[in-house]
């Protein structure tokens, strides 16, 4: 007699004896419409979040192109970085860092409670040449006792994660080592729970050049991160820069021929591994930078949590060029983009 | 007369003025504090699908607004649109149409996103296209109702010549039968009606509207009973059993018409292509509901037309096909639990009423302990358990 008794019966053994008068009626439908039931296109529009985040919130596309505070107008940027050049040639760069509480904004319309560096995450990406002095003052201005932890070589006491080394809120405290060794590295907070400190956003990408830079080329810096906005341990929105499928409407602009170098880190909590996927192309890569020698020229690279690569090609073609993840549930969570390359005229 | 109505409206007054200052000092957010998360709940109602896609009915049942950012089906963002918009207020409600390929057999998860990223999710365990009220699912709902309702009970009717022909004892047998039948009834509507409450958004607080709307059909059909016996002060006893037939009927009738809406939104929510044990199952099973229907007739010993046979048929098993046709298009499971309250009441007046009928001479407490009693009780309960078995 029971509904639910009945249903679950229906679940289990239902679709197999179907009573002839309704599979009958069930038959006669399906040739109606021809098919067993019509569908939208397959267009790939209608997958996507719907409507656009506020222009002030975060900048996915000018953070591609920014390292050492260079999107600030120059008065301004003197206030978080310096360089001073030291007599064996090197520079002295120092920044000025702080952890801050904020709701950003990481699809339309959804608000994520982050914790970030300079209110922005990723956080500033730091940019020195191997051998410079890299000097980060770090204040607190967050709830929570926060770290930064440097991925290079570094001193014991200038690790971050270490016991007694967070720093507890209205705290300052400066972090200062070589550059070294050349790549693409990260730095992260290390104080614990560490996903959640990680998670909520304290994280940022650190790129040392080699002393004799690499070839001249259009540089992007990409961190693939997600969210999880539940807080169930499993991510929610995943994205290239933090903002879901920010690329695809606001596609990166690149140019045919000339050489585009990437700067890729994989920031993602709870999932191990992230992978980066370019369409109709093949890029060389060095993994963590370390070597001016490809390690790989594929179309796909994967990379576990805390890796990263510098991934360098020339678009060959004008027109549009999709990129994503190759985990293809992250890529319909948000993390999908896509580059628009264009001929220079004259060329 | 004035003074007596400021008596009256004085602590409205108050009252009204309470609320107002607890609305102006808002105590509860004293207590929250700033940026205090806000406590959200989205409940999707109903989920139908469509050649266009998915269509989502979502209500809020918690206290504070939600904004629906996002949508993800199956782990995808999906652009959505929203009838009602995207806000919603303490148990407002809107309508997404989301234009997702479901794959008809397939599974399929819908999750909302809050503008604060809270998750709400629905299952769609087996993707049927949902059916739209056309003439021929009217049709189909029509004829499962005849197979599982009307027929049955017509079949249990026709009983009503041989019962005549029983005995005194033979018929308090059956009596009991049929208050063993309507019991089982009574539990069995009792327990799927509160499952089906707890599932409501809470704000319906369904267990609450399932006792509420139980004990008013109860005491609705007691009045009705009433009424019918005093248009007729010297009642006979061929009459009074016509009125107690006709009660089982629409109690019946009710009871059916809950089955008619599990059985119809079970189709229509892509759960069920009914089986032909299922529709077997239903038969033997309603059949016994037409021996409750004509018992107390025989018992008094009326002469009942074929017409009047016919009338209570239709009273008793027609309902399951409104009730098919109502789960089919309709559905929402405030019905479900407004429905099997109603005939959890009925029954329950009914099984009230035959008792007294049996037990006119004495207490009802002696007359149950006779033997033919006791097995007939016994006998209607084993056999609804039986034939039970066949459909759950």
């Amino acid at each position: 007699m029971s509904k639910l008794s009945r249903r679950s019966w229906l679940r289990a053994t239902g679709l197999a004896s179907a009573a002839g008068a309704i599979a009958g009626a069930a038959r006669a439908r399906g040739q109606d419409s021809g098919l067993p039931a019509a569908h939208p296109p397959h267009d790939s529009h209608v997958m996507g979040v719907v409507g656009r985040v506020a222009p002030d919130g975060l900048k996915p596309s000018v953070y591609l192109r920014s390292w050492n505070f260079s999107e600030l107008p120059a008065d301004e940027r003197a206030k978080f970085y310096r360089e001073t050049p030291r007599p064996d040639g090197t520079l002295l760069r120092e920044y000025e860092f702080f952890a801050a509480d904020r709701e950003i904004e990481i699809a339309p319309g959804l608000f994520f409670p982050a914790w970030t560096y300079n209110g922005q995450v990723p956080g500033p990406t730091i940019r020195a040449t191997e051998g410079d002095r890299v000097r980060v003052t770090f204040r607190n201005l967050g709830t929570h006792p926060h770290s930064i932890h440097f991925h290079g070589w570094h001193p014991p006491a200038m690790d971050g994660a270490l016991p007694g080394q967070e720093v507890q809120p209205r705290e300052t405290v400066v972090y200062e080592f070589d550059a070294d060794p050349f790549g693409v590295h990260l730095y992260h907070c290390h104080t614990v729970p560490l996903k959640r400190h990680i998670h909520k956003g304290l994280y940022g990408a650190f790129i040392v050049d080699p002393r004799t830079p690499r070839p001249p080329a259009d540089e992007l810096v990409m961190v693939m991160n997600a969210f999880d906005t539940n807080f169930d341990v499993e991510n929610e929105v995943y994205a290239v820069n933090t903002i879901a499928h920010a690329y695809m409407y606001e596609p990166i602009r690149v140019t045919v021929g000339r050489l585009v170098r990437i700067y890729l880190v994989n920031m993602t909590e709870f999932d191990p591994v992230n992978s980066l996927h370019l369409h109709g192309m093949f890029f060389d890569v060095f993994r963590t930078g370390t070597s001016l020698t490809p390690s790989d020229r594929t179309d796909t690279l994967m990379l576990c949590q805390g890796e990263r690569a510098i991934l360098e090609t020339t678009f060959r073609y004008p027109g549009a060029f999709m990129f994503h993840a190759h985990q293809t549930e992250f890529a319909e969570l948000g993390w999908m983009g896509l580059f628009r390359a264009e001929e220079v005229s004259g060329t | 007369m004035t003074r007596r109505l400021l008596l009256a409206v004085l602590p409205l007054l108050l009252l009204g003025g309470l609320l107002a200052l607890i609305a102006r000092s808002d105590p509860a957010d004293m207590l929250r504090g700033d940026g205090y998360p806000p406590v959200e709940r989205l409940t999707v109602q109903r989920v139908t699908l469509e050649p266009g896609g998915i269509v989502a009915r979502v209500m809020n049942d918690g206290p504070d607004e939600v904004t629906i950012a996002q949508v993800q089906v199956d782990d995808a963002f999906w652009t959505f649109t929203a009838d009602n918009g995207v806000a919603l207020r303490h148990l407002g409600r809107t309508t997404l149409r989301i234009p997702y390929p479901w794959v008809a057999g397939d599974a399929h998860v819908v999750r909302l996103l809050s503008s604060t990223g809270a998750t709400f999710e629905r299952e769609i365990p087996v993707a049927v296209e949902t059916p739209t009220p056309s003439a021929r699912f009217f049709g189909v709902f029509t004829l499962i109702g005849l197979y599982v309702g009307v027929v049955p009970v017509a079949l249990g009717l026709l009983w009503f010549p041989f019962l005549t022909r029983l005995s005194a004892r033979a018929m308090d047998f059956l009596l009991a039968l049929t208050v063993g039948l309507l019991a089982f009834l009574l539990v069995d509507g009792a327990q799927e009606g509160f499952e089906a409450a707890a599932v409501l958004p809470e704000s319906f607080q369904g267990p609450v509207l399932f006792a509420l709307a139980a004990a008013g059909a109860y005491l609705l059909l007691e009045g009705i009973g009433a009424w019918l016996k005093s248009r007729r002060a010297s009642a006979d006893e061929g009459y009074r059993g016509w009125v107690l037939a006709v009660l089982i009927a629409v109690g019946i009738g009710l009871h059916n018409f809950g089955e008619g809406l599990a059985i119809g939104s079970a189709f229509a929510l892509g759960e069920a292509a009914l089986g032909t044990l299922l529709i077997v199952g239903f038969t033997l099973h309603n059949t016994t509901e037409g021996l409750a229907i004509v018992a107390p007739l025989a018992r008094a010993r009326q002469a009942v037309s074929l017409g009047g046979l016919v009338q209570l048929g239709l009273i008793g098993g027609v309902p399951t096909i409104a009730g098919a046709w109502l789960g089919g298009f309709v559905y929402s499971p405030i019905w479900s639990v407004l429905f099997l309250a109603v005939g959890v009441g009925a029954i329950a007046q009914v099984i009230g009423q035959i008792v007294r009928q049996m037990s006119r001479e004495g207490s009802a407490a002696r007359m149950l302990a006779t033997r033919p009693v006791l097995t007939g009780l016994a006998a209607g309960f084993a056999v609804m358990y039986v034939t039970g078995m066949l459909v759950g």
